[in-house]
């Protein structure tokens, strides 16, 4: 047993890689779900910003705008689902898991001629002296950007969702959309819009899939990415920063124990692959222990379909 | 107006009914475990698949289902293949061995082949090539081109494919590089390109300058590009992309001539339950080309193994070879026989890790 050959600095580091795609996704559903949809096409959204990121930024040769690239994929396939749901009111669990299988196919479609293509590389975000730091640089400041874009979106939607008026709104349209709609607030409109920035918080992670942490692209290569960004929302208890905490933990001990693994940690691997997981349905349980408390924070009128019957 | 509907109808059908008797193509369908798209296990199913198609022509129609999960899902797939008319179903992941079983009991008519497993019926049939043989090229390559003294293998299931590969690898890499150190990591999947890609980089950081895999995609070489100096092979596809760095050479998969052969018997009448087991002499397996990353003498070297596991004067598996445990599994000169090698469950001496059960 080689214990010493895992470097926890580096572990971290790559901790925050495996957990930004997950972390992106479940910001977007979470938002999603606070006004009140529940959409449950995440993988299939995540799928087509990956291929569409992976396909704007060969060929405009440009990872940023291969990012935006996947927000916009992300967000348009987003809007079939809300113009489903919304406009022509279909089932939102069935049209969301119709969702997720039209992303695997069409992505699959649109990426037959970029396998086995190099992605351009995405740099370190040049944070200078503070990369330098000793323990913290390693860790906090020797990034690509989305990393720290990806905190920036979770602290604009915690800041938005609980500081702001907006946020107000969104939350009381996902509470009662009789209510907000009795206020005069457009349910529909509102909802379509955060079902778009949904769709391109998925797309976004799609792409750091495609164009940063595998990096290429590969049909199917989210791999259930897009379920799992669905329970830690649930995990999160559709709070922003537990979103963080779980997207994290969930990534580091994935990572953890690979590392274990390759370093020749003698504890059977079965145990250690099934970990994370194992550890998610404990936090669901825990938490929902309380029931009470628990079905207090989920919005109350969360996958209800909505009609103006003014 | 209604009798007219009929009448159609009724026409229609005799119509296609008739076009349907008289050509009466052998419909042959395909069970994947990832998608077609892998560049990698499946992708070369799938061209087997299409070789089917382009050699028999109309004579053949050809279904797949794709990224269907290893247990009670592919029960479902293979049954829903087997009721909407398949002649001949191959099943192409070792985890669908208790499935196909299963649901060969249920459709005594049908023919199914299973890739990798060791369960036949009358209806069953199996097949699988000898991977150890491409691994022994590998592992030579391996010990000869680290620098580190430690390789990296991505494994997939503790299944004795997986364990003959790590084994025949490690022996080879080890006789050319005595302080060569395997460090395995057991991914419990066949394809997700982020965990691969995670596993690579794990491995990478650890200090390994060569991955080895077992799995699918072709993501721990595209983890291997990224970190620069390390090398990979293709597996089970050329994944020739990647080439001439960090692939340096590959093993490959030719499951074509089978597929074709396999079809032809059941259009003859002649299909009968089998056990295929072929390597590179056969063709089944093949070595993709070996880069000039790679010194010129090693190549030689990797050539001349290729040769003689093609003409049988070398067996991958030649003592003399202990267990982990130190025990004598293979005397001096005395070659594996195919039960042993069908079901391995063990490691060779040298190699520190343990399988998981």
């Amino acid at each position: 047993m080689d214990f010493g050959s895992i470097n926890p600095l580096i572990l971290l580091a790559s901790l925050m890689v495996a957990s930004t795609p997950i972390l992106l996704a479940a910001i977007g559903e979470l938002v999603v779900e606070k006004s009140g949809v529940l959409n449950l096409g995440v993988e299939g959204m995540m799928i087509v910003g990956a291929v569409t990121g992976f396909i704007a930024a060969v060929n405009l040769d440009s990872p940023t705008l291969g990012f935006v690239a996947a927000a916009f994929g992300g967000a348009l396939l987003s809007l079939l689902f809300g113009f489903l749901t919304q406009v022509l009111l279909s089932n939102q669990v069935a049209t969301g898991l119709a969702l997720t299988l039209f992303g695997l196919g069409i992505a699959a479609l649109m990426g037959q001629n970029y396998v086995g293509i190099r992605a351009p590389a995405t740099l370190d975000v040049p944070l200078g002296p503070l990369a330098d730091i000793p323990v913290l640089g390693p860790v906090l400041f020797q990034h690509d950007a989305m990393i720290y874009v990806s905190i920036g979106i979770v602290a604009a939607v915690w800041y938005v969702l609980t500081k702001t008026r907006a946020g107000l709104i969104l939350r009381a349209v996902g509470e009662s959309h009789d209510a907000a709609h009795a206020l005069g607030y457009k349910v529909v409109r509102i909802r379509l819009m955060a079902i778009a920035f949904g769709g391109a918080c998925a797309g976004l992670g799609g792409a750091y899939l495609s164009l940063v942490r595998v990096p290429q692209w590969t049909e199917g290569m989210t791999a259930g990415a897009g379920w799992i960004a669905l329970a830690i929302v649930v995990f999160a208890s559709w709070k922003p920063w537990r979103a963080l905490l779980g997207a994290y933990l969930f990534g580091g001990i994935t990572v953890l124990q690979l590392n274990l693994q390759a370093a020749g940690f003698k504890i059977p691997v079965e145990y250690l692959s099934m970990s994370p997981y194992l550890i998610t349905i404990l936090v669901l349980v825990i938490m929902s222990r309380d029931r009470s408390r628990a079905a207090l924070n989920a919005p109350a009128a969360l996958g209800k379909p909505f009609h103006a019957s003014i | 107006m209604n009798l007219m509907k009929t009448l159609f109808g009724a026409i229609t059908a005799a119509a296609i009914g008739g076009a349907a008797m008289a050509e009466d193509p052998v419909k042959v369908g395909f069970i994947y475990v990832g998608p077609i798209g892998d560049g990698g296990w499946t992708y070369e199913h799938n061209k087997g698949r299409l070789a089917v198609e382009e050699h028999f022509g109309d004579k053949v129609e050809t279904v797949f289902q794709e990224s269907v999960p290893e247990g009670a899902d592919a029960e479902r797939a293979m049954t829903q293949m087997a009721l909407s008319g398949a002649d001949l179903i191959f099943t192409t992941s070792f985890g669908y061995m208790d499935p196909t079983i299963n649901v060969a009991a249920n459709f005594p008519d049908v023919k199914f082949e299973h890739a990798t497993g060791y369960k036949r019926a009358d209806n069953v049939s199996t097949y699988s090539a000898r991977f150890y043989e491409g691994r022994a090229i590998q592992g030579h390559i391996a010990g000869k081109m680290t620098e580190s003294n430690k390789i990296g293998y991505i494994a997939s299931f503790p299944i004795p494919e997986v364990i003959r590969g790590i084994n025949s690898a490690y022996i080879h890499a080890k006789k050319v590089n005595p302080d060569v150190e395997f460090n395995i990591v057991w991914a419990y999947t066949w394809f997700d390109p982020a965990k691969e890609a995670d596993a690579a980089n794990a491995l990478i950081e650890q200090g390994a300058d060569v991955i080895l895999q077992h799995t699918d995609s072709t993501a721990p070489l595209a983890a291997a590009q990224a970190k620069g100096g390390v090398i990979g092979f293709g597996q089970a596809s050329d994944m020739a992309e990647y080439a001439p760095f960090p692939r340096v050479s590959s093993i490959i998969d030719d499951w074509a001539p089978y597929y074709i052969a396999r079809v032809q018997a059941v259009m003859d009448g002649t299909w009968e339950s089998t056990d295929t087991w072929d390597g590179i002499g056969p063709g089944m397996v093949a070595i993709g080309e070996i880069t000039d990353a790679v010194p010129a003498e090693v190549a030689e070297e990797a050539m001349a193994m290729k040769a003689a596991l093609a003409d049988g004067s070398y067996h991958a598996f030649t003592g003399p070879i202990n267990k982990q445990d130190g025990s004598v599994w293979l005397a001096e000169g005395e070659t594996a026989d195919d039960g042993t090698l069908a079901g391995m469950d063990f490691y060779v001496e040298g190699l520190t890790a343990e399988i998981p059960n």
